[in-house]
């Protein structure tokens, strides 16, 4: 990405964009264990695209005369490889359905997170003066609480529920994409080209978005992939402490939740939705460690 | 250094109106009047609804409340807890020992074992411990904590009957509460076992709750380090003969401490979010179990005063992290930031 740096994203070209990807491919490739995480997380996301055919049974089907069944290979009956919950019902397909509600969740909140925050840190550093103190002293007010915390007052003002839990988390990891969409913007701003663009008479907007916002973008990315990991975490946390995604919705923390009375009768109930948990936010992590070697100059691995 | 203090100390101002006023406006964006929610479901005549009304301040126009609301706060009122009609600030003030007693246990776990073994993975850069040590911490930053706490009571307390479940201490010894820091005051009391026994209730919370911050530490003080042996000091003192010991110990590890003080200050927020976890899953007594009932029970002026004192007391670790940072890296204070 060294070249994106210097090169005006205006004349960039397809071929150019090839090249990039295939630089950024030559670094990311460099740690096995980025594409390990990568292939992991392709894993993942097929399996809750696929989750209607590969689950073996009906995540809300309950079978009554399984129960607590523990896990079993190849039994006659009650053939449960992950065994059954307290209602009888297969944890296999509950943890492939919570797939979809993780990654949902994730992958909304990196979207939020995105969008509002690179608007609100390009207009911060477009505009500098009340605009950027305004916007930033509200994101440190943001910061100034810890952000499980922060979600949880946010969903006791919104109410329980999966997807005000994903509005709560992206408020409380925005002031992360402000500052680093600010900051890179104020160091991009003052490079020549964004004065040849202005003196050649490109509008606020092309300024703002076209000309600088492309060179802002591998921080950015790094940042979302680790936020993708950490909203993963945080949601299954609030669904823990009940807050998060109701039951009966399959969501990992939830599973977790509904199951916690058992942990000691019918330990593999709470087990593996937890190594769900723990499997897909590693993989992520993995992945972003790679990423961010291969995207971010600065942070890279001496 | 005052200035730079003082700089410092201005830089909270807006935090503290900012933190103040999402408190406040916290109360205000609940669904309903708050009156209405202190009623429930009883019913109640527009008569009292208005005395009560006028006894919260609410019929004032809302700048006004505002500004009573920071004065009440200056002055040590952080509101009356519906459910217990006691000052928050007491309350707070009772649990908050339990969640700084975790807190530091973890906290020192976290940093005994983390610095160390961030320094071997960067003296041994590379290697298979490198790697492992590496590994180990990714996991340990991924980890979901609510279900690491569960599955370690399912194994040592479950399984092996090796620790109890929850709680601050066992329930045959009644000790009177002096500090509010249980394994001082189980010393203090003198009874047999006492302190054992809070020991003993500390092991899982600890581990649970230390975990992420050891992870990040680790990971941090390697960095660190790696960055601080490349430099030709550190070349130096190894070429004149000395210690590997003195000169990762001493040379190499004095300035890397710099940016692990750092990273050990910032970590006061990921104890307290943490604790709202541990506390939940062991039953522990503090703030953590305290703001998640308060949530649950409605009580929500206990959870805006809870809010406000956790932002607060996180601002000022923060503060005195600088001041720290000063301290040992006079350059900061006259570089302007």
């Amino acid at each position: 990405m060294s070249a994106s740096n210097t090169i005006p994203a205006v004349t960039r070209r397809p071929s150019m964009l090839r090249q990039n990807l295939r630089e950024f491919w030559f670094y990311f490739s460099e740690s096995k264990t980025a594409v390990v995480g990568l292939v992991f997380l392709v894993g993942i996301v097929l399996m809750a695209l696929t989750a209607d055919f590969i689950a073996p049974h009906d995540p809300a089907m309950q079978y009554r005369d399984c129960f607590e069944q523990p896990p079993t290979w190849g039994a006659a009956e009650c053939n449960f490889i992950l065994g059954t919950d307290y209602a009888g019902r297969d944890m296999l397909s509950r943890i492939i359905y919570g797939t979809r509600l993780s990654l949902i969740a994730g992958g909304i909140v990196v979207i939020l997170c995105l969008s509002i925050g690179i608007v609100f840190g390009v207009v911060a550093g477009y505009f500098r003066g009340w605009v950027d103190i305004v916007i930033m002293r509200i994101m440190d007010t943001i910061l100034s609480v810890p952000g499980l915390l922060m979600a949880l007052v946010l969903v006791a003002i919104l109410g329980p529920g999966l997807l005000n839990a994903m509005i709560a988390i992206s408020i409380t990891y925005l002031p992360h994409f402000v500052r680093l969409t600010r900051s890179s913007y104020i160091t991009e701003s003052s490079k020549e080209y964004v004065i040849a663009s202005r003196v050649s008479g490109a509008g606020m907007f092309r300024i703002m978005f076209i000309t600088i916002l492309p060179n802002c973008l591998a921080p950015l990315i790094v940042q979302a992939t680790l936020s993708f990991s950490t909203a993963i975490l945080d949601t299954a946390a609030l669904g823990f402490l009940g807050m998060g995604a109701q039951p009966p919705a399959p969501e990992w923390g939830t599973l977790i939740a509904e199951n916690r009375d058992l942990m000691l009768s019918a330990p593999w109930t709470v087990t593996f939705p937890g190594l769900a948990i723990l499997l897909a936010v590693l993989a992520i992590n993995l992945m972003g460690d790679g990423l961010r070697d291969a995207l971010d100059p600065k942070m890279k691995r001496s | 250094m005052f200035y730079f203090a003082l700089k410092r100390f201005a830089l909270l101002v807006p935090i503290f109106f900012g933190v103040t006023l999402m408190a406040f406006g916290f109360i205000r964006m609940l669904p309903g009047d708050p009156v209405a929610a202190l009623a429930g479901e009883r019913d109640m005549t527009p008569e009292r609804h208005a005395e009560m009304m006028a006894k919260l301040g609410l019929d004032k126009p809302a700048w006004q409340q505002y500004l009573d609301y920071i004065w009440n706060l200056l002055h040590g009122d952080f509101g009356t807890s519906v459910l217990t009609n006691r000052p928050i600030l007491d309350e707070f003030l009772e649990l908050f020992p339990a969640t700084i007693e975790l807190g530091l246990t973890a906290m020192f776990l976290a940093v005994v074992i983390g610095v160390p073994i961030g320094i071997f993975a960067a003296v041994k850069r590379g290697t298979i411990f490198d790697q492992g040590i590496m590994g180990f911490s990714l996991v340990g930053y991924s980890m979901p904590i609510f279900w690491w706490g569960l599955l370690l009571i399912i194994l040592f307390s479950g399984i092996w009957g090796l620790t109890p479940i929850s709680g601050r201490i066992s329930f045959l010894y009644d000790v009177p509460t002096v500090t509010g820091f249980l394994l001082l005051d189980a010393l203090i009391s003198g009874e047999e076992g006492a302190f054992a026994s809070a020991m003993h209730h500390m092991i899982l919370p600890t581990i649970v709750l230390g975990t992420i911050p050891l992870a990040i530490i680790a990971r941090q003080t390697r960095s660190a380090m790696l960055e601080v042996l490349s430099e030709d000091y550190v070349r130096t003192a190894r070429a004149k003969g000395l210690s590997p010991l003195r000169v990762y110990g001493l040379h190499a590890l004095r300035n890397a401490m710099i940016t692990v003080i750092t990273v050990i200050g910032l970590q006061v927020g990921t104890l307290m979010a943490g604790a709202i976890l541990t506390e939940t899953i062991f039953s522990w007594p503090g703030i953590g179990k305290w703001i998640i009932f308060s949530v649950f029970s409605r009580d929500y002026y206990a959870v805006q005063g809870g809010l406000v004192l956790i932002a607060m007391i996180i601002m000022l670790v923060n503060l005195v992290v600088d001041l720290l940072y000063g301290l040992i890296n006079p350059r900061i204070l006259h570089t302007g930031s």
